[in-house]
């Protein structure tokens, strides 16, 4: 198990944006997030990123836990935010070169290299961030989040705004990343999840309402279509 | 940490705005100290450089702030911040980085005013009559007081979303840290808090400074002051829901 989540919660005042919840994620898997907005699963992702502190739970990434070795935890993730904020005034290299530094990659420019062939920025390698297209900004994304060979992707609607040739393209790049990683992605495009998706996991108001299969899903609902089951559980 | 520390500082070096303000800065102080009669040397018939010690804490008043006002504010309103929290740095370790980035820019504003040091000696009766024990110890007493206000202005940066008001909270905190205390204590002039409250200020100790005696317990104030608003900033960062 790569990611083992605890009953993690997350509260606002009053609000339970995420009410304890607990499920698990295995390596070479890609597991969709959905929900509607205001759900939890940004919220969800932040913590397991570090970003946020839980309010009550826990969980292990790779047998480490959140809470007690943030530090070690955050070398292991790889994390493309949700509308990729980066630093619009940094040329796209120096932006690669900024992330690897702070994981102390070696042999850093060789690796810069290959991420950017890897997403297919080479056209737009010199570039800076603020001057790229919406499809090649979500490329860039994805570069700093696996340039340090993260064993857990975590990708919050990784593939929002792209017209559908990026999108052919990024799904077919998250999916061969997913091969060998743990992916968590969270999006609201039900074609997509049928499409890359191994597992899905249905958020409704902070709790987990559906984790399985996608075809076990369907058998359970004696539906075909995602989208119904989707709209079953959380409307 | 040193590649937060680079970014920070190229980013600096490659906007307009750290050229501008630095160079805005050294006007002022070129103007203050040669031009405008009330406080130019020339009119003020003494080769020293006293005056131009007592004016830059008013000067680093403004400048400062203007550099550390982007370092949190920016990144909260362009939600980057994501970016750095979520790699394997600690929050002391992004606020050390950017920290130092500011503190080097202000030692980058105030290299050029060396050359002042140079024309006094010049001016002076018989040449090279100046005071240099004084004024390596201004000098340490205003890379002090830089320090003092970076801190200042990177606390004031982490609390809020926009610069303008990130600017304003530290110009008035400056100001008070460094004169308020100064002002307060009068009132209890001839009571035994007004010699404490004095002690609070930062005016006294780069008084102290700046004589060119370098006692530790100023040294002890200026890194204390600069750890209370690390603490501040840290706890302001540390609860973020942004």
């Amino acid at each position: 198990m790569s990611i083992k989540v605890k009953s993690l919660s997350k509260h606002y005042g009053q609000q339970k944006a995420v009410d304890a919840i607990s499920f698990e994620a295995r390596p070479g898997k890609i597991l969709g997030f959905l929900g509607p907005n205001g759900a939890g699963k940004s919220t969800t992702m932040k913590m397991l990123t570090g970003y946020l502190a839980p309010t009550s739970g826990d969980a292990e990434i790779c047998g480490k836990s959140i809470l007690t070795e943030n530090l070690a935890v955050k070398e292991l993730i790889g994390y493309l935010p949700e509308n990729t904020p980066l630093y619009n005034d940094m040329y796209v290299r120096e932006f690669l070169s900024f992330v690897g530094e702070t994981y102390h990659i070696a042999n850093l420019s060789h690796r810069v290299e290959d991420v950017i062939k890897q997403v297919g920025l080479t056209p737009e390698q010199h570039k800076k961030i603020g001057m790229l297209s919406k499809g090649y900004k979500q490329r860039v994304g994805l570069a700093q989040a696996i340039i340090h060979h993260p064993s857990v992707l975590i990708l919050d609607e990784p593939t929002s705004g792209l017209d559908p040739n990026q999108l052919t393209d990024i799904r077919a790049l998250i999916k061969d990343l997913g091969a060998a990683k743990t992916v968590i992605i969270s999006t609201h495009i039900m074609q997509e999840v049928e499409a890359i998706c191994d597992e899905v996991i249905i958020i409704n108001n902070g709790k987990i309402v559906a984790n399985d299969t996608i075809s076990s899903l369907k058998n359970q609902y004696k539906s075909n279509s995602l989208e119904e089951i989707f709209r079953k559980l959380t409307g | 940490m040193y590649a937060v520390f680079k970014r920070e500082l190229f980013s600096f070096l490659n906007s307009l705005m750290a050229y501008i303000t630095i160079g805005v800065f050294l006007l002022a102080c070129a103007m203050l100290l040669w031009v405008f009669p009330d406080t130019s040397i020339l009119d003020y018939g003494y080769a020293e450089l006293n005056g131009f010690f007592s004016l830059v804490p008013f000067l680093f008043m403004f400048l400062i702030p203007a550099i550390t006002m982007r370092s949190f504010a920016e990144e909260r309103r362009e939600g980057t911040y994501v970016l750095l929290a979520t790699r394997p740095l600690s929050d002391t370790q992004i606020i050390l980085a950017k920290y130092l980035a500011c503190v080097v820019l202000m030692v980058f504003a105030l290299i050029p005013t060396l050359v002042y040091y140079y024309s006094i000696s010049e001016l002076g009766l018989p040449k090279g009559n100046i005071d240099t024990g004084a004024v390596i110890g201004s000098y340490l007493g205003l890379f002090l007081l830089g320090n003092a206000f970076s801190a200042i202005g990177i606390f004031s940066s982490s609390i809020t979303k926009n610069q303008v008001i990130a600017f304003a909270v530290a110009v008035f905190l400056c100001f008070f840290t460094f004169s308020g205390f100064d002002s307060i204590s009068k009132i209890f002039e001839l009571q035994a808090l007004g010699s404490v409250l004095v002690n609070f200020g930062i005016n006294e100790h780069y008084q102290s400074i700046s004589r060119g005696v370098l006692d530790t317990r100023d040294l002890v104030y200026f890194i204390t002051f600069v750890l209370v608003f690390f603490g501040f900033t840290k706890l302001a960062i540390g609860g973020r829901k942004w």
